[in-house]
């Protein structure tokens, strides 16, 4: 019990601070996420964290399982796409906001929260995205 | 290539019907197209049909005769449809056959299309986190496209009121009653911005049309409606698509882009020179979008369109006379058929309550899907 396992191998990183490991193609240095798997053409790059938000919506009702992996008692929550500078424009879901205070282009950044507990206990950890605090 | 005719139309009612299955929709369709057009199934020299999740066309020779005629099944996603009526238009057009049948049918589910990531190339965790939702997509790309053009939630509104109102008026349609702005404004909020009433639904039903060379056509007296266009063209780089990980930073062009302009160029004419259209509407926002995108009008002008009724039955251009997908549903293998099937009977002037006024002689139709396809034809009388 307790122990926190991630929602897949690859995509993130925790420490210093959490980001995202996307994959620049070492050609053309066009950026994508996630980083293609045993596809020699790209190298993984680790993303910048924070971004601006570039669109949104509302999932109001629960995904059908499969594939979604979340709560059996749902809430409705936030996600869209975050522009990382310079890197590419990424989806997740988000946390930590109020639906009313979403806004095209406020500051958002990279976290690390859990999903649902798999059915030995383990927490899963996925990535999100929060409004960016101070620092 | 030589001229191609539309000679027969028919559509089985879109919506749900217990106990006929998506097939059997599509053989009283073209039962219907047949009786149209005067001719009989013997009379088909070849046939092109598809479905996304209701079977292979070819069984179509089950319900509909052993005549040994050659169809190619079509599976090509929102633009089934329009794909079958490519190939049935290159058969003729080519000269190699002078009557054909083009079909689409369909039968799925209720409730939102229910996509695994697999089927898409992607990690199970894009699913497993929530974000495999077709919903969603269509609601940020339209949550963007509102903040830089200026569209409101109230023009959401009025594409999905027109598309009730007209929708009243089609015999083939799934919704026949209007809904007032205000209950469409405050129904339940599916995926912001859009509410219940501003998306369709996953239906039934099927559509049939009967192709046929000049000459042909007029031996049956129905050389009226002749096919000007008819392309479908698949995403360019940059484009924003459903189930997308990530996009680009350096942001492109659409796939409706494409064809829209291959159609128009196949034509010989421009959006200024078409008298009715139907276009894309998997939820109200999409058929703002797509209005600008087929080049009817710029970006944000949507706003006074349909604050002035201009897409209207009696506007300056009307836009989905029977209600499209909202009003009809989206039975996937047969909507852009009944997209063409509109613009047929608009063309003919048998539109009844929903007729376009000034004898229209121009038709255009427009199909969008994932995962980035779209499909664009226009017919001209």
């Amino acid at each position: 019990m307790g122990q926190t396992i991630d929602i897949a191998e690859g995509l993130f990183v925790d420490t210093p601070h959490p980001a995202l490991i996307g994959g620049r193609h070492r050609q053309t240095g066009r950026i994508v996420f996630p980083c293609p798997t045993g596809n020699p053409d790209y190298e993984p790059m680790l993303l910048p964290r924070r971004g601006t938000l570039w669109s949104w919506t509302v999932q109001r009702f629960r995904p059908k399982s499969p594939p979604y992996a979340g709560p059996e008692e749902f809430s409705p929550f936030a996600l869209g796409y975050v522009e990382l500078p310079g890197a590419v424009i990424v989806e997740a879901p988000f946390t930590d906001v109020a639906f009313d205070d979403l806004r095209i282009g406020m500051e958002m950044e990279t976290v690390l929260i859990p999903l649902n507990h798999d059915g030995q206990g383990h927490a899963i950890r996925t990535f999100a995205f929060a409004p960016a605090r101070e620092g | 290539m030589a001229d191609v005719f539309i000679v027969g139309i028919g559509v089985h009612p879109f919506g749900r019907t217990e106990g006929r299955s998506g097939l059997q929709q599509g053989a009283f369709a073209i039962r219907q197209a047949l009786d149209d057009a005067g001719l009989d199934w013997g009379d088909m020299q070849f046939g092109f049909g598809g479905s996304d999740s209701a079977g292979n066309a070819d069984t179509v020779v089950n319900e509909m005769g052993l005549t040994g005629l050659p169809i190619i099944n079509v599976r090509n996603g929102c633009a089934t449809g329009g794909s079958a009526l490519i190939g049935a238009w290159q058969g003729i057009a080519s000269c190699q056959y002078d009557l054909g049948v083009a079909f689409g049918f369909d039968k799925h589910p209720r409730g939102a299309f229910n996509a695994m990531p697999a089927e898409y190339s992607l990690p199970d965790w894009y699913g497993e986190a929530g974000m495999m939702v077709t919903t969603q997509f269509f609601a940020m790309k339209l949550q963007r496209y509102m903040a830089q053009h200026g569209i409101t939630p109230t023009a959401l509104g009025r594409v999905a009121q027109k598309a009730f109102d007209n929708g009243a008026h089609a015999p083939h349609a799934w919704r026949r009653s209007p809904v007032d702005l205000e209950t469409i404004l405050s129904s339940q909020m599916i995926s912001d911005p859009l509410t219940k009433y501003m998306f369709c639904s996953p239906a039934e039903g099927g559509v049939a049309l009967i192709l046929a060379s000049e000459q042909k056509a007029r031996q049956l007296g129905r050389d009226r409606i002749r096919i000007k266009a008819a392309v479908t063209r698949t995403r360019p780089p940059g484009s924003f698509e459903v189930f997308s990980p990530s996009l680009s930073i350096e942001r492109g062009g659409a796939p409706t882009l494409l064809a829209s302009a291959a159609a128009f160029d196949m034509a010989g004419i421009g959006p200024d020179d078409i008298d009715v259209a139907q276009l894309q509407d998997t939820e109200s926002g999409a058929e703002i979008m797509h209005m600008a995108e087929n080049g009817f009008c710029g970006d944000g002008e949507q706003e006074e369109w349909l604050a002035e009724g201009w897409s209207r039955i009696d506007g300056k251009l009307p836009i989905n006379t029977d209600g499209g997908c909202l009003a009809c549903g989206e039975p996937i293998g047969a909507s852009g058929l009944r997209q063409v099937y509109e613009n047929v009977v608009q063309l003919r002037g048998s539109g009844g309550g929903r007729q376009v006024p000034g004898e229209p002689k121009t038709g255009y139709t427009h199909v969008y899907g994932a995962p980035g396809i779209s499909g664009v034809t226009i017919l001209e009388r």
